[in-house]
């Protein structure tokens, strides 16, 4: 049994001019150790999918349907008293801005001793040990004065190195990174992304990174999916999405890198923006944007389809394996 | 030189951020704020010794003789040396009297805040962060408390215990009474500030973080929003206190605070009233110069704790 599994989950936004599905058909599932990738547009759901793994949507959205199953306990309808035993201990999440998510008026160390307080049954004393570990884990110089030091005092990267340090605090089984690294200086997004690979590796915590910097994706995770208007397109292998991308969002996406341009010329980019939730087209969502939509693509939600080791959600792959091959390896899921 | 730099390595001691601090350095440069501090530790100081320092207890009544009633203070001539500031209609030491009024009117203006502060903080809490129905529920409630003036809650209240259980009564429960009273007419203050600082801060990033974490949601409330919001509150609360304090004078004045047997500022003024015209003005005139002076010294500290805790009105 994997340790994350996520099935048909359905995530709506009850706005006030009707129900909105922020998240349709999500299913994917996560083992111990493993790393994802989660990439996307801005808007595509994937903060969204970080916060409802964790039951935490907050008020206009719910989860509307489908099962995330951890440890085999679907999470959607644990009690408010099981979810705040998994939060934080076996499932914890990292956040985009450092500057935002430490609270300034308390110290590193007090928010470091609330959360394993809230979770262990254990002296203040041996809560101040285990926190300056992690301090010490996670590379933090001098960690016993940093200790009593508020986050004004610190560094970005600091700050994120403590982040971290409280995501680690209670050894979890999962960290959803929501894109760590954006908030800080390039030179110490390399810095910092390495030290959550090595902490992940050596606790043998599987990964969610959720991003939309390919090259991290590439770099970083065995396994990928890439959103669009609230539904995976796209999931595989890294190396496959990245080297072979089948779906023309993706294929669009690596086009736009500028690794991938001929110098001289205008990046490429995908024509179009992404459709608000209240209004996504019928079909396949990325049919406007697509230069290859075909009639059906305006009609029909594309099924997923496998290719390779990854399986799409786009009727132009759908027909191109139809036609290479024998029926009966189009499998459909 | 390894002692100097181990002082060096450990962190400010909490003495040394205050001197580090915005707070301190703008009253370095405040001359108002210097002065109304001053005063009000001076009121203070009074009020809180005043038993050590009145040179009689005007609540004894073997110490009082009518015989002494309306002496004038000392400047004025036929004033007797042994009443500094004159005698009131009873015979009382007017100074003796003050300090002790002052004591009861200090007293019931900081627990009428805190009560209100307790009860607003803990509603305005509960209404932010909840949010929905019940945030609608508990300011609606706020609404309809602030549509009654407090004064009009508060005459009610009084006139009706005292109609009720007798005039006795009520002057032994007198100072609580006033306390709950103005206490509870006037959380709405405190649940209004507060409630708009949680709004903003609840979609704070640190918020989901402690979410993230797993704690539960008052601690998320008491320990982690409460702290952020602390500047509104503890403005309001200068101008609170000031407020409590006019209150239970205006109430005095009425007749429906203190007795006169135990007078605070106000009841003190409302008992000279009646002497005025008869030439014994200091009766009401010192005491109420007394009660503008508190009143005056915490808006003004209010005023310039406003200031220094709103970035936006920074004077450079």
């Amino acid at each position: 049994m994997a340790l994350l599994e996520v099935r048909n989950l359905e995530v709506r936004f009850g706005l006030r001019s009707g129900e909105v599905k922020a998240l349709r058909d999500i299913n994917f599932s996560l083992e111990r150790g493993e790393r994802l990738g989660v990439v996307g547009e801005s808007g595509a759901g994937k903060s969204v999918l970080g916060f409802s793994i964790l039951n935490l949507l907050s008020k206009p959205g719910f989860i509307a349907g489908g099962e995330i199953l951890f440890e085999g306990k679907n999470l959607a309808n644990l009690s408010p008293r099981e979810l705040r035993g998994i939060r934080g201990n076996r499932i914890s999440m990292i956040f985009q801005d450092p500057m935002m998510t430490l609270n300034p008026v308390l110290t590193i160390g007090q928010q470091m001793v609330e959360c394993l307080l809230a979770h262990r049954k254990i002296s203040r004393k041996d809560a101040k040990r285990i926190a300056l570990q992690k301090l010490k884990q996670v590379y933090i110089p001098s960690p016993e004065k940093r200790f009593d030091q508020y986050p004004h005092e610190l560094s970005g990267g600091m700050r994120q190195r403590i982040v971290i340090a409280i995501g680690l605090l209670m050894d979890p089984d999962i960290i959803i990174a929501d894109e760590p690294t954006t908030a800080l200086d390039v030179t110490i997004q390399a810095e910092i992304m390495d030290l959550m690979l090595e902490l992940c590796e050596r606790n043998n915590v599987a990964l969610m990174l959720i991003t939309h910097d390919l090259g991290v994706v590439s770099q970083v995770t065995r396994q990928a999916m890439v959103m669009y208007a609230g539904r995976i397109i796209e999931h595989g292998p890294t190396r496959e999405i990245i080297n072979d991308a089948q779906h023309p969002y993706t294929q669009g996406l690596m086009n736009a890198l500028p690794q991938m341009a001929i110098p001289g010329q205008r990046l490429n980019q995908i024509r179009g923006s992404m459709p608000p939730l209240q209004n996504i087209p019928t079909g396949c969502a990325f049919n406007p944007r697509c230069d290859y939509a075909m009639d059906i693509c305006r009609s029909t939600l594309p099924e997923y389809v496998r290719s390779g080791g990854c399986r799409v959600a786009c009727h132009m792959v759908a027909q191109q394996l139809a036609e290479n091959a024998a029926p009966q390896t189009l499998e459909v899921k | 030189m390894s002692e100097q730099l181990q002082t060096m390595d450990a962190p400010p001691s909490a003495w040394q951020r205050f001197r580090d601090s915005h707070l301190w350095h703008s009253f370095t440069r405040d001359r108002v704020a210097q002065l109304s501090l001053a005063i009000f530790v001076t009121y203070a100081v009074l009020a809180l010794l005043a038993p050590l320092i009145a040179p009689y207890d005007p609540y004894d009544p073997a110490q009082i003789d009518i015989l002494n009633a309306e002496m004038p203070p000392s400047w004025e001539e036929g004033a007797d040396p042994a009443f500094w500031l004159g005698t009131d209609a009873q015979g009382r030491d007017l100074w003796s009297t003050i300090l002790y009024g002052t004591r009861v009117s200090l007293t019931i203006g900081l627990c009428a805040v805190a009560l209100q502060a307790l009860l607003g903080i803990i509603i305005g809490l509960f209404a932010g962060y909840s949010g929905g129905r019940i945030d609608s529920l508990l300011m609606r409630c706020a609404d309809v408390q602030l549509s009654f003036s407090t004064m009009m809650v508060a005459i009610v209240v009084l006139a009706v215990f005292q109609a009720t259980f007798g005039t006795e009564l009520y002057q032994n429960l007198a100072m609580l009474m006033l306390i709950l009273v103005i206490g509870i007419a006037e959380w709405p203050q405190y649940a209004r500030t507060i409630r708009a600082s949680v709004l903003a801060e609840k979609k704070k990033e640190y918020v989901d973080a402690a979410r993230v974490i797993g704690l539960r949601s008052p601690r998320i409330m008491f320990r982690h929003i409460l702290p952020n919001t602390l500047s509104p509150i503890l403005v309001i609360s200068t101008v609170q206190v000031a407020n409590a304090i006019i209150a239970e004078a205006s109430l005095s004045f009425l007749g429906l605070g203190m007795p006169v047997s135990q007078p605070s500022l106000g009841s003190l003024i409302s008992s000279g009233f009646e002497y005025i015209f008869s030439g014994s003005w200091w009766i009401t005139v010192i005491p109420g110069v007394v009660l503008v002076g508190l009143v005056l010294v915490m808006n003004l500290l209010g005023d310039w704790l406003r200031d220094v805790l709103n970035p936006k009105l920074y004077k450079g």
